[in-house]
């Protein structure tokens, strides 16, 4: 039954408390704040009971749809199962302050120190940071680094990096916030790099390139060797965003494709639950030329084996983030990976090819594949011509698929496949999982043909309909006034 | 239709001149290719334009546009019952002016008169 | 060994035949063979949960963080009520990716409007975004947010605002060609207002910590004052705890207010994930990065929660973006907005006044001391403070044979302490006798 859920404001009793803190042991110091610094009224927060607060929140919760409640196969996200231990375990350093003395942070800075070396060796690379606290905030800081590569040659003109236009948007939006200028190039008919393009926009203002290999299509660039001969041939540096990661751990590496600079969405390839919208971790590894750049501090060894947080890198494009990166999320793709070791790894991406390949092959002869060739870890599909003429698209197509108990898959994206649905199952769905999904899938590509009315009034079974967004976006209600 | 009272680019925009003045807007075909619009990001009195560089930013819920000016100069008036009111382009385009700019510069030759830029909009 | 995956290796062979292949190589048939790695990763080998338990726990007791704390600088022990992680824990919650579809993410996005309403009102200003990483990069965006607004390239901060937060202020203005001018603080440990008057020509606004880093209250309605007389925009840089007692940005005029949100309910966890808060008047509403929740209804006319003003955003401006931000915070915002739910105005009110009464105390049993004296004696501050004492480093090797953490000592041989409700009157005496004893040993009289 739709309805509308109470704003936990619009549940407020006056007097009401939840809080529970000792009696103060010290006398008051109220008075040493002068009265002109002073508020006199309470915060407008709202007064509850425990038992309430716990409702609402449980209840709101039960209006929300995560990975534990269903496939969620939202391309480009790479949402697999968050394993529980690393749930349990990553609390375990909740008390550890971030200025403690080194010495009684060695278990913190160990684990730390630990992890960057496994993601060199997954990733090919020479040094990691774990400082940036999301992808896009990686990708600044990438981006960072090759600006300080080419100021510290005197390299001053390269102030252009080339973008893809099948890239994610944070790409051209992390290098213009890194203060270059963008050169978007159209990708090849076949959804790769068009070699020409490439070859004619490199010059001598050309600071790098940046890719995703797998490209957002799910298709990997087979012309990487050429490519990164192309950019560093002229005088750039290759960049790798690492959303579709999945697709490759243990099978190829950034570091040996010729990458110099990538960035790992630890949230997506190594499992860490994304928190409905954050926080992820956005690990930065580079390549030797690349290491006097990185961020500080850098973790380092003395001479007698204890870890201490060097600042003492004059060439470091400085911080980007007020402590070491998202601790908490790090512990948790550790133990992730510790898990699974080397061939688990491995196993992970075989399985992520293998569930996308299985769902394209099904989806065969009911939705278009523009590019139809093998998929990597995900698979971008359209409806038919026919489905469009009945007036139905990709967007009616993911509300009908929130009524049969799945979340959508990514659509709209890449911009360059009109009317996009990009798939990506993850390894962690069983194989009838799938079955489903298509079953689902096939279902509604039948009900298009035979009752599209259905089709556009889906979602029914939320607790909402659609939104009305353009009002949402005309007449912004951004707070609850009360 | 658009009116033959003004001259269009082909970027979309309509410019209607009196003596050194343009009034610079949007077409219909544009605003219909935007969809609802939410937003317009106006510039402010005494900004320059350059022509054909951007001087306005025209949001719909999934998109936004950049609005290129016709000329080169410096902004006079802004129409600012847009800033609360976006729809009024989705309205009448050719009703609301965004800007209007004391110019400097002009190629009345690029621009298209009303006939030329229906063709336009047919051949595109 | 195990992956997570569900699939057995008969289904798997299955799988492969369907798609007419024979074995997972074929899979991978476009990757260039000279490119592949061709060995198995060299990582340590797996581990079952058991062992991995056992593994952490030998990361775990190489730490010494269960003590008795006194150091803040930007990261807080505050209590943590424990509905807040067991409803974080909600998996509907924590497993959900960014709430793209609205009709089966309204918990998420109902969370972030209530979220963005308890910026709102702590801040005392009319619109906050879902976050962004933490106070530091609020700070590094709050500058692209004033250059924006005011198409200057120049902006004013204060000295005294934390080393962390204009470490990464000055990295991003770096890369956006802004250029920083640091205001001095003067003897009494606050901005000089003069010094920002002299300076405000060209700069779009001014940053302010308030409390800043060496605790002391900024007169903020003075530079307030200051900088709008200018033509400027002020930015306040403050501490959430304090304004249960503390009079809130919007009182005093402030702009742009933004923090970090790590004292609501949030572990310490060796510096994160924590979340930074952004708020702004009605005018600068469009200039905030990254994700914002709004209100509207379905065709039924019910509430239904969205991303709402995405154009300004990344995924759609692109290059024109203002911030590339894209995954935030979420759930750090969310157990935040949960903490000042449940304290309410009154529990904000008490755990701050104790943090000023503990905070007082422990300042004056310290300066009751031989040889230590307060740095800033005459300017009121909140929780934290500055005191001058030689042998600083000895005194935190002292605490630290108690797993006692001490102030942070700074670089010019200062020490910034700080108390919070979780310290008591036992801890504040123990402490006192040590360094008593250890100023006694090594000689602290000046």
């Amino acid at each position: 039954m739709r309805s509308n859920y109470k704003l936990i404001f619009e549940r407020s009793r006056a007097g009401r408390r939840a809080f529970d803190l000792p009696a103060c042991d010290v006398p008051s110091a109220i008075l040493e704040i002068p009265g002109e610094m002073r508020t006199n009224e309470p915060l407008k927060l709202p007064e509850l009971g425990e038992v309430d607060l716990v409702r609402h929140y449980t209840n709101l919760s039960r209006r929300n749809f995560g990975v534990d409640n269903g496939f969620y196969p939202l391309g480009s996200c790479t949402m697999k199962y968050n394993p529980k231990i690393n749930e349990e375990l990553a609390p375990m350093f909740d008390d550890v302050h971030p200025l403690l003395d080194p010495e009684m942070s060695q278990g913190c800075l160990a684990l730390m120190r630990d992890m960057e070396c496994m993601l060199c060796e997954i990733c090919g690379m020479d040094a990691f940071t774990l400082q940036p606290a999301a992808g896009a905030h990686g990708e600044l800081t990438g981006l960072m680094h090759i600006r300080a590569y080419h100021e510290h040659r005197g390299d001053l003109e390269r102030k252009v990096i080339i973008v893809p236009d099948a890239a994610h948007g944070t790409n051209p939006a992390s290098a213009a916030m890194a203060g270059f200028k963008v050169k978007e190039i159209k990708s090849a008919p076949d959804g790769g790099v068009d070699l020409d393009a490439l070859r004619a926009a490199v010059g001598p203002d050309t600071a790098g390139l940046m890719l995703t290999n797998p490209s957002t299509l799910g298709l990997f660039e087979r012309n990487i060797k050429e490519i990164a001969k192309i950019v560093h041939e002229a005088g750039g540096l290759l960049y790798y965003d690492g959303a579709n990661l999945n697709a490759i751990m243990g099978i190829v590496r950034p570091g040996d494709m010729g990458f110099d600079v990538m960035h790992i969405n630890l949230h997506k390839t190594f499992s860490t639950p994304h928190g409905g919208g954050g926080p992820g971790s956005g690990p930065v590894g580079v390549k030797k030329h690349l290491i006097p750049f990185m961020p500080v501090p850098r973790i380092e060894e003395k001479d007698d084996g204890e870890l201490y947080l060097s600042y003492d890198k004059p060439e470091s494009i400085g911080k980007i983030k007020s402590f070491y990166g998202n601790f908490g999320v790090i512990v948790k793709a550790y133990c992730y990976i510790r898990s699974l070791g080397a061939a688990g790894l491995k196993e992970a991406s075989e399985n992520a090819v293998l569930n996308a390949n299985y769902i394209m092959n099904q989806l065969r002869g009911t939705y278009e594949i523009p590019h139809d060739r093998i998929c990597m870890h995900e698979c971008v599909v359209t409806p038919t011509e026919e489905m469009m003429a009945n007036d139905v698209h990709t967007s009616d197509i993911a509300k009908a698929l929130i009524d049969r108990g799945y979340h959508p898959p990514t659509i709209y994206f890449p911009l360059i496949v009109h009317e996009a649905m990009m798939i990506e199952p993850t390894e962690s769905e069983a194989v009838e999982t799938l079955d489903e999904f298509v079953t689902a899938m096939k279902e509604i590509a039948a009900q298009v043909k035979e009752d599209p009315a259905a089709v556009h009034a889906a979602p029914v079974t939320t607790p909402v309909g659609r939104p009305d967004e353009v009002t949402a976006a005309r007449k912004p209600i951004v707070k609850y006034e009360w | 239709m658009a009116p033959n009272d003004r001259k269009y680019t082909r970027d979309h925009e309509w410019v209607m001149v009196e003596g050194n003045v343009a009034k610079m807007g949007i077409t219909a075909h544009a605003a219909e290719a935007l969809g609802d619009i939410v937003y317009v990001e106006l510039p402010a009195v005494g900004d320059e334009t350059v022509m054909g560089e951007s001087y306005c930013v025209v949001e719909s819920v999934k998109a936004s546009s950049s609005v290129y000016s016709a000329v080169t100069g410096k902004v006079v008036e802004i129409n600012e019952e847009l800033d609360g009111a976006p729809e009024k382009l989705n309205e009448d385009a050719f009703a609301n002016f965004i800007a209007a700019v004391e110019f400097t510069e002009i190629n009345e030759a690029e621009l298209m008169n009303a006939e030329e830029y229906e063709k336009f909009c047919e051949e595109e | 060994m195990r992956s997570y995956v569900p699939n057995t290796e008969k289904e798997r062979q299955e799988m492969l035949e369907s798609i007419g292949m024979t074995e997972m190589d074929d899979l991978f048939a476009d990757i260039p063979k000279d490119l592949r790695l061709n060995r198995p990763l060299d990582l340590p080998k797996p581990m079952s949960e058991m062992e991995l338990r056992d593994l952490l726990y030998d990361y775990v007791s190489m730490n010494d963080e269960g003590g008795p704390l006194f150091r803040g600088a930007g990261a807080y022990r505050h209590y943590i009520p424990s509905l807040i992680p067991q409803l974080a824990a909600r998996s509907e919650f924590y497993t959900a990716y960014t709430p793209y579809q609205a009709e089966m993410s309204q918990g998420m996005l109902q969370s972030l409007f209530e979220y963005q309403t308890v910026i709102c009102d702590l801040t005392g200003l009319d619109a906050a975004n879902a976050s962004v990483y933490d106070g530091a990069t609020a700070a590094a965006e709050a500058l692209l947010m004033l250059r924006d607004n005011k198409r200057k390239k120049k902006v004013l901060y204060a000295a005294s605002l934390n080393p962390n937060v204009v470490a990464v202020m000055k990295t991003y203005a770096h890369c956006a060609g802004i250029e920083l001018v640091e205001i001095p603080m003067t003897d009494k440990g606050v901005t000089d207002i003069e010094a920002v008057a002299a300076n405000m020509d060209g700069a779009a606004g001014y940053i302010a910590a308030n409390p800043n880093y060496y605790g002391c209250l900024e007169p903020m309605d003075d530079i307030s004052a200051a900088v709008h007389a200018a033509g400027g925009l002020l930015v306040a840089y403050v501490n959430p705890i304090t304004l249960g007692v503390i009079r809130r940005p919007g009182d005093y005029g402030a702009d742009i207010a933004i923090g970090d949100g790590q004292p609501l309910g949030l572990p310490l966890a060796f510096g994160g994930p924590y979340v930074g808060f952004m708020a702004a008047t009605k005018k600068l509403m469009r200039n905030l990065p990254g994700r914002i929740a709004g209100e509207t209804t379905d065709a039924e006319g019910n509430r239904v929660f969205v991303l709402t003003l995405q154009a300004r955003e990344q995924h759609i401006r692109r290059e024109m973006a203002s911030s590339n931000i894209c995954s935030n915070q979420m759930l750090c915002a969310i157990m935040a907005s949960m903490y000042c739910c449940t304290m309410g105005p009154a529990g904000m009110r008490e755990v701050a006044e104790q943090n000023i009464n503990k905070a007082h105390f422990l300042a004056s049993k310290l300066c009751a001391l031989d040889g230590v004296k307060l740095r800033y004696p005459n300017t009121p501050f909140f929780n934290e403070f500055v005191i001058d004492v030689k042998n600083a480093e000895e005194i935190n090797k002292a605490l630290a044979k108690y797993s006692i953490t001490g102030g942070l000592v700074l670089p010019d041989g200062g020490m910034l302490w700080c108390a919070t409700e979780m310290n008591s009157a036992d801890e504040f005496d123990f402490v006192c006798d040590i360094i008593e004893d250890t100023l006694d040993s090594v000689g602290g009289e000046e």
